[in-house]
């Protein structure tokens, strides 16, 4: 069961705030996240393979993964959900190599990406795909950073206040999906709701 | 009786009646009008959660047995309603704009094609609505379109004079854990029942759960894939009309939702809201099945020209 207790943590993470997280904490960022997906992975590897420097010092940084709806007159950013953390799996390690300390997406990682998580002391976070408009509101600020052509996948440096987010993977190797759906299928199987 | 001059003259006259029936029963459909009801469609069905959603999360709220789960539940519904009252898109994946036509065989469209109308429509919805462009050009070179064109369109010729269009965003996410197997008749509905339960369970956290699935059963490779996404646009927990479809589709809900992934598969008993199967008749040699995975969210809206 996860503990219900609400941690507060402020971006760029340190070694000592990601070390102190367990697996199905709630916890409220506030700070600098930076919006990356699919292509704009592509892209930071491409330039750490001819030896440029990113857009961005990646050192104790958070990426979400989302590529927000077109920004409304009046709002700070469009509908920004998080999308499928998965296809990041392939670019993630390195990233964390070089010292991103935190993700927030959806869904499972890899073995290979939980073992850096491990490995580089970081960290992987939810927040509730499909609640966009609501988690939107907790943006105070947002500018597009760097590769504006890719539209909605450009990164975006967004500043956030209580965002709120769960850990699903910890420094100790956890897997908060692994874990709550094993309690709940070995409860559902054996109790007749 | 007549003198021959007459018969003549009412046989034309027959005919000329039957062609001006024949004439006045084609209606004309204007291009821009279908342009306008497809942008409509398409920010009405990202901003606003279909009813039948909503009554399937405040019913499953009350079932739900974990405190994680239940709070996911309710911050879909006050999201739906954030969506709702403001005018945005309830989730960022405003998907792509899969449009089903029926057309009516006494139609014509005037003024422009069908389905530039179409993609026109899509095109000023999405750029009207604040809604995000989410089509690559060529799937390797992997260039942003611009404004969420080209629609995937689906159009059946039906009997009578006017245009139904259903727009049916459709997020990656989901899709993305679809899946279709040609399976081997003698493997029968248990087959059927463990592909579509292994599908599932594959797909975990992934499709954004609590998820809607649409399966569809024969027909052939590419018909068996659009029978279950014509499954999804079914009213939530509506049931087959056929008897033994119908028990399947209460089985494989109770099934999916023992399986303890819960909503956003963080655990939980609401795994699914709802599974749609819809049937066609197949090859003595096949036995198809596709499974078509959609977010809680379901959205599709429809409009009648």
């Amino acid at each position: 069961m996860p503990q219900i207790r609400l941690i507060r943590l402020s971006t760029p993470l340190t070694d000592e705030n990601v070390e102190n997280l367990r697996i199905g904490q709630r916890v409220l960022l506030s700070g600098v996240l930076y919006t990356a997906r699919d292509a704009a992975h592509k892209k930071l590897i491409e330039l750490l393979d001819r030896g440029e420097p990113l857009p961005f010092d990646i050192k104790g940084q958070t990426i979400y993964y989302a590529g927000p709806s077109p920004t409304k007159p009046g709002q700070v950013i469009g509908s920004a959900g998080p999308t499928t953390a998965g296809r990041m799996d392939i670019y993630t390690p390195r990233l964390l190599s070089l010292g991103l300390k935190g993700m927030i997406g959806k869904g499972k990682r890899s073995p290979e990406v939980i073992k850096a998580i491990k490995q580089f002391k970081s960290v992987y976070f939810t927040t509730v795909g499909g609640a966009a408009a609501y988690i939107s509101q907790k943006s105070v600020k947002c500018r597009v950073l760097a590769f504006p052509e890719l539209g909605p996948e450009a990164i975006h440096e967004l500043y956030v206040e209580n965002f709120p987010v769960i850990v699903v993977n910890d420094t100790l190797g956890g897997d908060l999906y692994d874990e709550e759906i094993r309690t709940y299928s070995t409860l559902l199987k054996s109790q007749s709701y | 009786m007549f003198p021959i001059h007459i018969y003549v003259g009412m046989y034309f006259a027959s005919i000329y009646m039957r062609c001006m029936q024949e004439v006045s029963s084609i209606k004309t459909i204007d291009a821009g009008e279908i342009t306008e009801a497809v942008a409509r469609l398409c920010m009405e069905a990202n901003f606003y959660l279909g009813q039948d959603v909503t009554d399937a999360f405040k019913k499953t709220l009350g079932d739900e047995i974990s405190p994680t789960g239940k709070e996911i539940l309710k911050q879909l519904i006050l999201n739906a309603g954030i969506a709702a009252e403001n005018k945005v898109p309830m989730c960022q994946d405003t998907g792509v704009a899969v449009t089903f036509l029926e057309l009516g065989q006494d139609v014509q469209i005037v003024g422009g094609g069908l389905y530039d109308a179409v993609n026109e429509g899509v095109r000023k919805g999405y750029t009207e609505g604040y809604l995000r462009k989410s089509l690559v050009e060529h799937p390797l070179l992997r260039k942003n379109t611009g404004d969420n064109t080209p629609a995937v369109i689906h159009t059946k010729i039906v009997p009578g004079d006017s245009l139904k269009i259903t727009v049916a965003p459709k997020g990656g996410g989901s899709e993305n854990m679809s899946a279709i197997k040609m399976l081997k008749p003698s493997e029968g509905v248990e087959g059927i029942k463990k592909f579509v339960m292994e599908t599932v369970k594959a797909a975990g956290p992934n499709p954004c759960p609590p998820i809607v699935v649409g399966v569809g059963i024969g027909g052939t490779f590419e018909k068996c894939a659009l029978l279950a996404k014509e499954a999804l646009l079914r009213k939530l927990g509506s049931l087959s009309p056929v008897p033994d479809i119908a028990e399947l589709e209460k089985e494989l809900l109770s099934g999916i939702n023992r399986l303890g992934i819960g909503p956003q598969g963080l655990g939980g008993k609401t795994t699914a809201l709802a599974v749609h199967v819809e049937i066609y008749p197949c090859h003595i040699a096949s036995l198809p099945v596709a499974v078509n995975l959609n977010c809680h969210a379901a959205r599709h809206k429809e409009a009648v020209i």
